[in-house]
């Protein structure tokens, strides 16, 4: 379901936290319905590209477009218009720990979308049973474990049927077949929806099952050295990214 | 407004026919009219029919996965080939696990079922923080026979937020009390002449009674408040358990410290109170009830003991160990969630002044009782 169109863009975006620079000058962009990875060493500025991109910190220089829009030379409102366009499944989960899932999932649709609350309660049971949590819509975060957390956040992430979704270290944490479920659910949600989704992982099996297209964020030389399918960047012509992607075999 | 649903029955089965837009703006159609239908006679098959169906989103993957619980309960067939076939797969994958049954304690909410559940939880946190305090010991213990251990630092730095840092709203809330007194006594003793002993009503309530508690209520909302929230951050933050497992114990490495600072603390911030709230009987004295500076220092010098200042003193040691350990009980035994965190806090508090006002109490009465 892939189309060439551009749904994201990174334009010539440098990071900084105060004096510091993360990443100077990254450019690329993301195709409608594609699933799009950024992948490179730790502290090397995937989570904080995806910060930029989701509008908690703002570049130094350089803007994220949605569909042409610029998001960070847009005013406070049209901020807050684009932003109902894509959902975030945070490292941690950050689901609100005095909800119940239930209600972390209803709470954006009943304030975002203005659905009714019984409407609501309905999604949300039908996105916690897409990540296999039926019968835990009353449970409350702190009853549950850590992958199944994670697994509600992304019903969270899922809950106004966003175009684009962000997911941070999916499946960081998760067995191997709650991984491989959340992969299956990430290319459904894909096929079914046309969502695109934009995953910071360095989990090599769920780059090569889901990656459609790549960035590799170096953080030693700050820069993006490396760009295409996970599976060609395999044979790229850095030495890092080949490491990288063959766990250190070269 | 258009129809976007219509159950049919066609022999054996129960057509649903779905049509128009099915998206989360519009709202979801109730169930409840596919229940009636299948609570009037039990249909074999359901089918879905999206023949005239236009845009979709969750909503219509939301219905159709209420209608096959609905289904799956009463035993009937699903065929939901008619559906999209995006919403299919979604509607698959819901189906993919099965909800999981989930027993959950069902509580009795008689009124006589709750005073015994909350008599019992009561018994039980009392013997959990006398547990609590027999291992404070146990590690002052270990601590003077030099075999505990914490940082210097962490010592240092909970002297200065149980002292120095507290010292600015101690001296506030003293002198206005002490004012206050001084005010409140002067209604009632000038009328006789007896004004000037305002000056010892001040001194002897701020150095044996006030001055101690007034500081202990002080420190329980900003100290005792400050440990439960800093300790019960950490317990979420898996820092203890982090401590635990290199060997560091929490009560030694975390508790200690805090109470001996406070128990440290207290007096000094007390004796500041005592000076600051005598300060305040000053205040009054002179500019409202005309007494001289020289006159009010006299008698306040005459009426105070050094009795009435040590068990002032005393009880500010003995207060200051019930605001950190009540502060560091509830931070160290916080649950796992953000929201623990503010209920250990608001515990902390609530109980830290309760603590601090018994414990004048009995204090109180037992110097009553042994003429002192």
């Amino acid at each position: 379901m892939t189309t060439s169109e551009a749904h994201v863009e990174v334009r010539d975006l440098t990071m900084a936290y105060g004096d510091t620079v993360i990443q100077k000058d990254v450019s690329f962009t993301v195709a409608r319905g594609e699933i799009f990875v950024i992948m490179g060493d730790s502290g090397g500025g995937k989570s904080t590209l995806m910060r930029h991109m989701i509008g908690l910190h703002p570049p130094a220089s350089g803007d994220v477009l949605y569909e042409g829009e610029a998001f960070w030379a847009a005013g406070d409102e049209e901020r807050e218009t684009l932003k109902q366009r894509f959902g975030v499944l945070y490292q941690g989960a950050a689901l609100w720990s005095s909800m119940t899932l239930a209600e972390n999932v209803a709470l954006p649709l009943v304030d975002k979308r203005g659905v009714s609350a019984a409407d609501a309660s309905e999604v949300a049971r039908l996105k916690l049973a897409l990540v296999g949590l039926a019968g835990f819509e009353e449970h409350h975060p702190s009853e549950i474990s850590g992958g199944m957390r994670k697994r509600a956040g992304l019903a969270r992430a899922m809950a106004l049927d966003p175009e684009v979704l962000y997911l941070d270290e999916p499946s960081a944490g998760l067995d191997p077949l709650s991984s491989r479920r959340l992969d299956d659910l990430i290319l459904e949600q894909r096929e079914s929806a046309g969502t695109t989704v934009v995953i910071v992982t360095h989990e090599l099996p769920s780059i090569f099952a889901l990656g459609d297209d790549a960035v590799f964020l170096d953080g030693e030389r700050k820069a993006m050295i490396a760009r295409g399918r996970p599976s060609e960047l395999r044979e790229h012509p850095d030495p890092k990214v080949r490491a990288f992607l063959s766990r250190g075999r070269l | 407004m258009e129809r976007l649903l219509d159950v049919t029955r066609d022999g054996p089965e129960l057509r649903l026919a779905l049509a128009g837009g099915w998206t989360l703006s519009r709202g979801l159609p109730s169930i409840d009219g596919v229940a009636r239908e299948i609570g009037s006679s039990l249909p074999r098959r359901l089918v879905f029919d999206a023949h005239e169906l236009a845009e979709w989103d969750s909503a219509l993957v939301a219905f159709a996965y209420s209608v096959a619980r609905l289904a799956a309960e009463r035993g009937i067939e699903m065929d939901v080939s008619g559906l999209p076939p995006g919403a299919r797969k979604l509607l698959d994958l819901a189906r993919a696990v099965p909800p999981r049954a989930v027993v959950r304690a069902v509580l009795d909410d008689a009124f006589t079922a709750r005073v015994g559940v909350e008599a019992l939880r009561a018994r039980d946190t009392a013997a959990d923080a006398l547990g609590f305090v027999g291992e404070t010991l146990q590690a002052f213990l270990n601590l003077l026979r030099g075999r505990a251990g914490f940082r210097a630092r962490d010592l240092l730095s909970a002297v200065e937020a149980s002292g120095v840092a507290a010292a600015a709203i101690v001296a506030l809330v003293s002198f206005l009390i002490g004012a206050v007194l001084a005010f409140v006594g002067a209604v009632e003793l000038q009328p006789f002449g007896a004004a000037i002993y305002v000056a010892s009503l001040v001194g002897i309530a701020m150095t044996r009674e006030l001055g101690p508690m007034m500081t202990g209520i002080v420190m329980t909302g900003r100290t005792g408040a400050s440990f439960a929230a800093v300790l019960g951050t950490m317990t979420v933050n898996e820092e203890v358990d982090a401590l635990v497992t290199m060997g560091l114990r929490p009560m030694e490495f975390l508790v200690l410290p805090r109470v001996l600072a406070t128990a440290l603390m207290l007096p000094a911030l007390v004796a500041y109170s005592d000076f600051m709230g005598m300060l305040g009987g000053l205040f009054v004295g002179v500019t409202m009830l005309h007494l001289g500076a020289a006159e009010y220092l006299s008698q306040t010098r005459e009426a105070l003991t050094l009795a009435h200042l040590w068990i002032g003193l005393g009880k500010s040691v003995a207060f200051g160990i019930v605001v950190a350990l009540t502060g560091c009980y509830y931070g160290i035994r916080c649950g796992r969630s953000a929201a623990a965190v503010g209920v250990a806090t608001t515990r902390a508090v609530v109980m830290g002044i309760v603590l601090v006002v018994v414990a004048d109490a009995v204090a109180t009465v037992f110097l009553y009782a042994v003429g002192i």
